[in-house]
This record gives C-alpha cells, structure tokens and sequence, in this order.
C-alpha cells in the first residue's frame, strides 16, 4: 500500500483528504505544517505528498524545495492542494518540483483524476 | 410523475435522437427537464407532460431533448484513449500521409468540447512533426446549446481539473475571473457542427480517426449497427475507430475489427 503524506493546516480538510485517499487505496499519514511534513520526510519518505500551501510554521512551497534537497527527495510525487488558483502560483509551485497542482475546493473526483495522472492509480 | 409520464419523455427523446432514456438513466428527468419546466413556468414534470400533450411546441420539444442527451465529458476521458492515440494511432498516420500532409478526425458526440479539445492539444504538442499539415478535427453533437458552449471554449475550475494535465492548464488556458479559457490557437484546431447521429453520417465527409465513445451505448442495436456500418465507409483502411470502454462492434458489426491488446480502439476489417 501507498503512503500519502496529507500536509494541511487544517484539521476539517486533512479529515476529508485522508478519507478520500483511504478509499483510494493509500495509507494516509498527517502533518500540521511544512516543518512538521519535512521532519516526517526526513524520517521516512511518503510514496505521495498531497500539500498545502498556505500554512503556519512552513508553507508548502518551502517544504516542496527543502524535499527536493534530502536524499532521495526528488522521489515523492507531489501534488499541490490549495486555494492559490492564478497561472503565478501553479507555475512556482511546478518550478519547485510539484508533479501535479489541485485548486481549492475539491473532490474525490478530482483527487482520483490527479492522482491518475501522476501514475499512483 | 405518472410511468407514463416518463414514457412520454423517453418516447420525445427517441424519436428525435435515437437516444434510448434507459430505467437507469430515469433519474436524469428530474434533475434535467425541471429547469425547463420551470422555465415554462411550470411547477413539476407532471404540469410539463401535461403542456406538451395538450400544446407542444418544436423549441419546447428540442430543449427537452437537448437536456437529456447531454452527456458528461472530461477532458483526456479515461487517458489510455488519448495516449493510444498519441503513441499508436498518430506516428502510422503521420508517416502514411507524409505526402498529402493531411489528417481529419471526428469526434462524433462532442458535448461541451474537452475530447476535441484534448486531442486538438495532442495534435499541437506534436506540431514540430506537423509543421505544414492540414489537421481537421470535426466535431458534432446533437444539442444546440452545448456547441455553444464548446465553441466559447470557457471551463469552470472544477471542468480544468478532471482529466486535464496541470502542464496543460498552464500551457493552453488563461484564467479569466471564474473561469479558464481556452487558448485561441486550440480552439481555432476544432470545427463545432451541428449533427444528428440519426442522419446520414457518410455526409460529414470522410476521416482518419473517428472518436465515437460512450455515445452508442445509448442506441439501440439496430441504429448502433447503422451508425458503425456507415461510419466504416467513411473510412480509409487504415483508419482507427475509438469506442467507450463499456462499447464494442462485436456481434453489431463485422466492418471493424478489435485491435489486439487495446481496449477500445477498433480496425477497419
């Protein structure tokens, strides 16, 4: 089974993305923040990253850069999900090394779409 | 709503577009054809099949029956389809045309446009091969309305994220308020028609590739077996038919033939 590393600062969202990624067939872990998905990474690289952008201690494209350094670190196929929905952001967060970007809100349907996508369905 | 009711809307829509409203797909009346009614200010769909038994009208008669036969669309539907497309279907194609330089496809039921579309941006990633080809991508569909929409080239967000590449959102759309709109350069790639599978579809000329998916699974037999017998002699031999992953020719018709290993994509035989 795949692990998903749900990065949100959300807890409502972070809910909803670990039932989604569960009926998908992941094995969902959780982080609150960037510093917090990074610390996890270090210990143990996810198979995914489904992360935010907006978030307290790290955001997620500070994260996204810091994971690309760790070894092994261009592994994790990373998929962006949040509410920054203009051409700038996307293309960032692709320069970064984002494999896939999901614009806020957002369903099953769409989870399983990119997900499909990047090849981890 | 009364079962004849629900008789008499199937009954509109089969007669004008072949389409055959199955007990499954019942529970589209309501959600589809109370918009009308409302529009027609009426409250219910029993007051709808009221007014058109005692006064219909043909505008009346062909919204209900654009209403219905809408059906969902995404972009890259399924993505196999369009990667067989790209890697198996074109690269043949490309190299037996190389002379007249010139390629057509059909998409046969296009609703708001994101298969036609999809393969308009196939078509243009590969344009380093295509420089100087004439690419005519036909697509048809029976309802009006969702043509419109399909020409304006305008996808909600929720639209752009089913199915379609983030590379490709960034490449080919620009966000515009709500919206994403699609580039002009694709949209000039598609020629929308107005088009009745009922009719004679040897009349839209002839093509290369023929995407017909998760149409016919809404026709009976007979009119399948009309719409695939034509479609074959519109056909070079070696043009490649696209069917929906629920479809098949087999025991419809012997005029195309199962491509080993590749689920939904069919042969001239």
């Amino acid at each position: 089974m795949k692990n998903v590393l749900i990065v949100d600062d959300s807890k409502v969202i972070r809910m909803v993305a670990r039932k989604i990624m569960t009926e998908l067939g992941f094995n969902p872990i959780e982080a609150a923040d960037g510093q917090e998905a990074l610390n996890r990474c270090k210990e143990a690289l996810p198979d995914a990253v489904l992360l935010d952008w907006n978030m307290p201690v790290m955001n997620g494209i500070d994260f996204l850069r810091a994971l690309r350094q760790l070894p092994g670190g261009d592994g994790p196929v990373v998929v962006f999900c949040t509410t920054e929905n203009d051409i700038g952001h996307i293309q960032e967060a692709m320069e970064a090394g984002a494999n896939e970007y999901i614009m806020k809100p957002f369903d099953n349907e769409i989870i399983q779409s990119k997900f499909a996508q990047v090849g981890l369905i | 709503m009364t079962p004849e009711d629900v008789a008499l809307f199937s009954q509109i829509v089969k007669e004008r577009s072949g389409l055959i409203l199955t007990p499954e797909k019942a529970y589209l009346l309501e959600s589809r054809l109370l918009p009308i009614a409302r529009k027609q200010g009426l409250a219910t769909l029993e007051d709808l099949a009221r007014q058109i038994r005692h006064a219909k009208t043909e505008a009346l008669l062909e919204s209900i029956t654009e209403a219905l036969t809408t059906n969902e669309t995404f972009f890259f539907r399924d993505t196999k389809p369009f990667d067989l497309l790209k890697d198996l279907v074109l690269p043949p194609l490309i190299e037996s045309r190389a002379s007249s330089r010139t390629l057509r496809i059909w998409c046969a039921a296009a609703s708001s446009g994101q298969e036609p579309y999809s393969i308009a941006m196939i078509l243009k990633e590969m344009s380093a091969k295509l420089a100087g080809w004439t690419i005519k991508i036909v697509a048809t569909d029976i309802s009006k309305e969702i043509l419109d929409k399909a020409k304006a080239g305008r996808y909600s967000q929720f639209e752009v994220q089913r199915g379609l590449p983030i590379t490709f959102l960034v490449k080919y759309f620009k966000k515009d308020g709500d919206s994403w709109a699609l580039s002009e350069d694709i949209k000039k790639m598609v020629d929308f028609r107005f088009f009745n599978l009922l009719d004679n579809v040897t009349s839209l000329g002839t093509y290369d590739v023929v995407f017909c998916r998760n149409v016919l699974i809404y026709f009976d037999r007979e009119t399948k077996a009309r719409i695939l017998n034509q479609t074959s002699t519109m056909m070079p031999a070696d043009g490649t038919l696209f069917l929906g992953g629920a479809e098949t020719v087999l025991g419809i018709t012997d005029q195309f033939k199962p491509v080993a290993g590749q689920r939904g994509i069919y042969a001239r035989a």
